[in-house]
């Protein structure tokens, strides 16, 4: 058989693959719909959602994967174990399903501190038991020093979907509200300052949070959630992009109502990064209609992870992706998918 | 957050807009000179809330872009060879050379890393005795400083291997060459507020004079930006020529003197290629002889290659504030962020990277 096949992105553009390409912006877009949807694609890969939402023999599950590489792999307010157990369980939950099982697949470095896997096997199992969720099956591999770093997990959620829900990307209607559950960008530098150095005055901590509990909560008030999703890499902006394109809609969103800590601000003036386009781990963004906004508010402000809830825009128009901001001085921009990295600013 | 959200009051802006607006009768062209500027007034969609007689076009205040081709092809073939970590600020990294970018030589296996200060880099040579680890040193008079504490200190502490790449440009002469130019339709000028932090504003008096254009010392918070709008445009109604200072919680007539001291130890005035402009006299620093030890140039010997830009960028036009990123054939089609074929469409500070991500729509797939 020849298995010379062509290859979709043209060779003279990009020979090796960047780490822009594991960024969640265009460049992973393009390498995701290019190589992996165009060879794997089918109908539940096609939604292109956190996890796939698959209906066997009656019964609607939902079904993802996800691989953690953070490094460094102990950073303030959590480690790469918890990360992992919560990333999954989240991306389950986003689905409008309770998560159940989880699968772990740890591809470890030679020479790593077996006190620091203990660590962080201790921290996966208090996870795993926070979220209820139990680690059913799992995997080892050991590779020569050099050629991993450190540690790397790889969690495969499966859960339940509620009855009576159907969320999803594509749900996105004109009249949505959308809420988050709290102050963005906190993970991501978080990660950011240790890896680097810097140091603040506050001590910033990731948000890495189930949020299982959360969203059990509103989707017990609510059957008009159209949307969920955890504005993971590439931040809430990237998130925002995602679901405008593919539920061909207009967002708008207001920058006086996105929640963001101070230290957050500062860190990103000085490094010269959009707090739009940074991590998150344990920040959802829900779209409802809106006459059923004020319920889930209530719902979320009254779970200790949504205490600080907020609508932060809405959706307004059929028809045409964008996502637009109005500005804090009054005046209306567009937030763009990022294309790569973020770079900091040199000046 | 002190210093920023006064500097983004909704109020604030509208009375400001309601001001420009009442001082306004004649139609304007307004020249900011930092790319940290374009960047606000984009994100911040200034242009917006702008009465229709004054145009805002942007200048060549972006280090990274004007850093010419040669130097890009001359940091490639350091950050390709063996034994060397090449360190840059992370806006270089994805400048297009004639072919490769840095980080494409990363994902080549060469050695290239982000860098949040020089003085990070001279840290990376001490813990790396058996490596040259070369700084590529691009920037304004903002950057220069910092710059040459990195000259200093790696020659305090007699690292033999610490080298900078060497590519810095200076303000005034830029502005200089833009207002002498054929046809220039800049009737006043935004000055950049960081520059002028270093430096001082007394270089830009005698430009004021002698082209009869205003100019404005701004900062980069939308109300920064809009004071300083409101500031030149009094003057230009007013016909008056002069140098106004509207960053005052940072500038000073005579500029940081320890700074200029710490530049002019290690840095002299030469002449510099702009790319997309050309040469322009006396208008970079290099490192002086004394300092000849640590400067990458000299240790590697390269050659001094001629290279093509893309015929398709008309980065020059752009950066000399002739035509907006809109008006490129290649805007957003065969130039995107991600198959930049000019450096103002990769920095944050590019007028080209500010309009693909805040006025372009854009559709995916």
């Amino acid at each position: 058989m020849d298995f010379s096949l062509s290859c979709p992105i043209p060779k003279s553009e990009y020979e090796k693959v960047l780490l822009a390409h594991g960024g969640g912006g265009t460049l992973s877009h393009q390498l995701i719909n290019k190589i992996f949807i165009s060879q794997f694609g089918n109908d539940y890969l096609n939604v292109q959602h956190d996890g796939a939402i698959i209906e066997f023999e009656g019964v609607k599950f939902a079904f993802t994967t996800d691989s953690y590489v953070v490094q460094p792999i102990f950073f303030p307010g959590g480690n790469i174990g918890e990360l992992a157990i919560n990333g999954t369980v989240n991306d389950i939950s986003v689905c409008g399903a309770k998560p159940l099982f989880i699968s772990v697949g740890f591809i470890i470095e030679e020479g790593l501190d077996l006190d620091e896997l203990w660590k962080i096997v201790l921290s996966m199992k208090e996870a795993s038991e926070k979220a209820k969720v139990k680690i059913v099956t799992g995997d080892t591999k050991v590779v020569e020093k050099g050629k991993g770093d450190k540690i790397f997990i790889n969690t495969t959620g499966i859960g339940l979907v509620y009855d009576g829900i159907n969320i999803s990307p594509e749900n996105a209607e004109v009249g949505d509200v959308i809420i988050i559950n709290g102050r963005i960008a906190e993970h991501g530098i978080a990660i950011m300052s240790e890896r680097e150095g810097l140091k603040f005055e506050t001590k910033l901590v990731s948000d890495t949070a189930p949020l299982n509990g959360l969203i059990e909560s509103v989707i017990e008030v609510s059957k008009k959630i159209t949307v969920m999703r955890d504005p993971t890499r590439g931040g809430l902006a990237s998130a925002l992009n995602e679901i405008a394109l593919k539920s061909n809609v207009k967002i708008e969103v207001y920058e006086k109502e996105i929640p963001i800590a101070d230290e957050v601000i500062g860190a990103c003036e000085i490094l010269g990064l959009d707090p739009l386009y940074i991590a998150n781990e344990g920040k959802v963004l829900i779209f409802v209609d809106e006459s059923d906004a004020e319920k889930v508010l209530d719902a979320m402000r009254n779970h200790p992870l949504g205490r600080e809830s907020k609508i932060i825009g809405k959706v307004i128009e059929k028809g045409k992706p964008l996502v637009t901001l109005k500005t804090l001085i009054g005046s209306t921009r567009i937030v763009d998918m990022i294309s790569g990295e973020q770079l900091p600013r040199i000046c | 957050m002190k210093y920023l959200k006064e500097f983004r009051d909704y109020n604030l802006a509208q009375s400001i807009v309601r001001e420009i607006n009442q001082s306004v009768t004649k139609p304007w062209t307004i020249m900011e000179i930092c790319g940290g500027q374009t960047h606000t007034i984009l994100k911040y969609n200034i242009d917006d809330l702008l009465p229709a007689k004054i145009t805002l076009i942007h200048g060549p205040g972006c280090p990274v872009c004007v850093t010419p081709l040669e130097m890009i092809e001359k940091a490639l073939l350091i950050a390709s060879k063996e034994n060397v970590i090449f360190t840059s600020f992370g806006d270089m990294l994805r400048v297009p050379g004639v072919k490769h970018d840095l980080l494409t030589i990363k994902a080549n296996g060469g050695d290239v890393r982000m860098v949040y200060s020089p003085l990070d880099a001279v840290h990376i040579a001490e813990k790396n005795k058996n490596k040259m680890v070369v700084f590529f040193g691009v920037g304004f008079e903002t950057t220069a400083p910092a710059n040459a504490m990195a000259i200093l200190t790696a020659s305090k502490k007699n690292l033999k291997n610490f080298s900078m790449l060497c590519a810095h440009v200076l303000v005034p002469p830029a502005v200089e060459a833009l207002l002498s130019g054929f046809n220039s339709s800049i009737n006043g000028f935004l000055a950049a507020g960081h520059v002028c932090t270093v430096m001082g504003y007394e270089e830009y008096i005698p430009i004021a004079e002698k082209y009869s254009v205003p100019i404005v010392v701004t900062g980069f918070e939308p109300i920064d930006i809009l004071y300083g709008l409101l500031s030149c445009v009094q003057l230009l109604e007013k016909n008056k020529f002069v140098v106004e200072n509207r960053y005052l919680r940072s500038v000073r007539k005579e500029g940081n003197l320890k700074a200029k001291e710490v530049i002019n130890e290690v840095f002299e005035v030469t002449d510099r290629k702009w790319r997309g402009i050309g040469l322009i006299p006396l208008s970079g620093l290099k490192i002086r002889d004394k300092y000849g030890d640590l400067d990458a140039e000299k240790i590697f010997e390269l050659d001094e290659k001629i290279v093509e830009e893309s015929e398709l960028c008309i980065a020059g036009q752009i950066l000399q504030g002739q035509k907006i990123p809109p008006q490129c054939v290649a805007f957003g089609k065969e130039c995107t962020p991600e198959h930049p074929l000019g450096a103002p469409m990769v920095s944050s500070e590019g007028a080209c990277a500010a309009y693909f991500h805040y006025k372009k729509l854009r559709m995916e797939n």
